[in-house]
């Protein structure tokens, strides 16, 4: 203690102290072994996501080229039926793909326009405190679970339209792409929102002193500069609509079926894969290779609307 | 004869009271100079006379602002045309992210106007009124984000021209730009003079005296002096006024 404070004293009556802080701004570089553990831990990280994600592309790729050994590509994509579990065997995709297109579209036609209207009312319209209320909401409706959904489909929706429409099966592609739509809504309400409200204030400001509505700003300013986010949202909502497995498995049935009609009852893709995993299908077999082979298509389709996306918001782009 | 005429206006943000009792009048075809110190309310009072203050939450007005006689704060005025007959331009150059003739096309087509002769028509008016036409006659279809601060301010400038306003706002429209873009612009405001009434928000003590035929000095929310820019700039009655412009204070 006497020791550090006597230390102290001489450095100061020496008046090292200006000569030390000059000396110190050039160091010499320290042995940096902490940052060059972390940077590993970090590394190995990313890799096992990088990893997994090429394994199973590697899987999925390896066994829908085995399967397309055993059925040609060509009757895949046009033959209409779809009837791998039984006798004679049929595989064509077009009716699980019209399954999940039907869902898709019908959610997307619920989810897009509200979800889009539901973002320009919170960032244009809402006041502050309206915005407070509704925002969290959002995100609770965004976290329930998709089996809660399936199941609201089902046991609400479901008897809701048949008092509408009689003959409509318990099962049908109409509730549960309405249920879908209601599933996607927060996240492109929300997502979109995001976009809008960082579109800066001075475009608003601008519009409004040139004589703009609220709406015209909504339409002609905020909306065109934030495209990019709200496409975006979009294609979330899109590829989750496609991948939605619970919702559609408990409400819509499954019956592959080449039809556009929202009465019927119809099977998706996701659904498929979801009925032959839980059956007893021996490994191997060509029951078996059909999930890759929907996988994979699952997997192409989602990537098309990535691409699609990506074009969209190229051709449309407004930079601020 | 005046345009504008503004009686007892107090402005306040929730419990701010940023505007103390505000009178004054704003003479047709003049150019009005706003300034005081940095938080004195220039840009308030500015955005009183657009009633772009209504886009701030927690603002309340008092008083009556009159524009050609009708008081605009009255519950049945319509606010957007309002806006059309008054332009404003802000510090920060803010065009549109659309091209050159979409963003002086814009207020037009929102006023209803298609015909694209029509249109093509009022965006070379009002870039040849802006100063701008020669350099920009060309890359009409381009990015405004392509141009410099200066272009963009002038195309601002331009923008607010198109829907064709009889008076202009303007808060410190060249406090961002160099030199030469600000001389520039000084030069249009001295043009557009001829047929608009334009109030200007500036720090610049040289810029108010050499543009300016009226000129209010602002402190704390209050209007120390309104009077003709010579008048201020020379005999000003009040020891306030006099400091501030002197460089004493602010
Ligand atoms: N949106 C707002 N909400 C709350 N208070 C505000 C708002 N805008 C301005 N004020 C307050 O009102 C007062 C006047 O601000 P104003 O922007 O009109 O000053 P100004 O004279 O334009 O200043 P400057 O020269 O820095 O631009 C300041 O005290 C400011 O803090
Ligand atoms: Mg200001």
């Amino acid at each position: 203690m006497n020791e550090a404070v006597l230390k102290n004293a001489r450095n100061r009556l020496a008046g090292s102290q200006s000569q030390k802080e000059i000396s110190g701004i050039v160091q010499k570089k320290r042995m940096n072994r902490e940052d060059l553990i972390v940077k590993s831990i970090l590394f190995l990280c990313a890799m096992v996501s990088v990893l997994t994600t090429i394994g199973i592309v590697a899987v999925l790729l390896v066994e829908t080229l085995s399967f397309f050994k055993d059925v040609s590509l060509l009757s895949f994509l046009t033959d209409t039926k779809w009837t791998p579990l039984f006798k004679p065997e049929h595989f064509g995709i077009l009716s699980l793909l019209s399954g999940s297109v039907l869902i898709t579209l019908g959610a997307s036609l619920v989810a897009l326009p509200l979800g889009l209207m539901t973002a320009i009312y919170l960032s244009e319209y809402a006041d502050d405190r309206v915005r407070r209320v509704i925002k969290p909401i959002l995100e609770v409706l965004a976290g329930i679970p998709t089996i809660v959904y399936g199941y609201f489909a089902l046991t609400f929706v479901t008897p809701l339209f048949r008092m509408i429409f009689p003959d409509m099966g318990v099962f049908n592609a109409l509730s549960a792409s309405i249920v879908v739509g209601i599933m996607i809504l927060p996240m492109v309400a929300s997502l979109s929102e995001d976009a809008m409200v960082s579109v800066p204030k001075s475009l608003r400001n601008g519009a409004y002193a040139l004589g703009a509505t609220r709406l015209e700003v909504a339409r002609k300013v905020v909306v065109p500069a934030a495209f990019s986010g709200i496409i975006s949202s979009f294609v979330l909502a899109i590829s989750r609509a496609i991948g939605e497995t619970m919702i559609v498995t408990i409400a819509a049935g499954a019956t592959p079926k080449l039809t556009m009609n929202p009465l019927e009852s119809v099977q998706t893709m996701t659904s498929y894969i979801v009925q032959v995993s839980l059956g007893d299908i021996q490994h191997g077999s060509i029951e078996y290779k059909t999930i890759f082979a929907v996988g994979m298509t699952l997997f192409v389709l989602t990537f098309l609307i990535n691409l699609i996306a990506q074009w969209l918001k190229r051709r449309f782009k407004e930079e601020y | 004869m005046s345009i504008i005429q503004i009686k007892n206006v107090d402005l306040y943000y929730d419990k701010h009271h940023a505007l103390k009792n505000i009178t004054g009048e704003i003479k047709e075809r003049s150019i009005t100079a706003l300034i005081g110190p940095s938080g004195c309310g220039k840009s308030t009072f500015l955005r009183t006379l657009n009633r772009m203050n209504d886009m701030i939450q927690g603002v309340h007005i008092e008083g009556e602002v009159l524009v050609a006689e009708q008081n605009i704060y009255h519950e049945d005025v319509n606010v957007e045309n309002l806006r059309k007959n008054i332009g404003m331009v802000f510090q920060q150059p803010n065009p549109f992210p659309k091209s050159i003739y979409d963003n002086i096309a814009f207020g037009t087509r929102i006023h209803g106007m298609r015909d694209r002769k029509e249109l093509d028509e009022v965006v070379e008016q009002s870039l040849k009124a802006a100063a701008l036409w020669e350099e920009v006659k060309d890359i009409l279809k381009k990015p405004a984000y392509g141009l410099s601060g200066g272009q963009q301010q002038r195309l601002c400038i331009a923008r607010a021209l198109a829907v064709n306003p009889q008076i202009l706002l303007m808060d410190e429209p060249t406090s961002a730009l160099d030199p030469i873009s600000t001389a520039k612009i000084e030069e249009l405001i001295g043009e557009l003079r001829k047929q608009y009434t334009i109030v200007i928000v500036t720090h610049n003590m040289q810029q108010a005296a050499r543009i300016s035929d009226e000129t209010a000095f602002f402190l704390q929310g209050e209007v120390i002096e309104f009077d003709t820019t010579e008048k201020i700039f020379h005999t000003p009655s009040d020891q306030r006024t006099e400091d501030y412009i002197a460089g004493r204070f602010g």
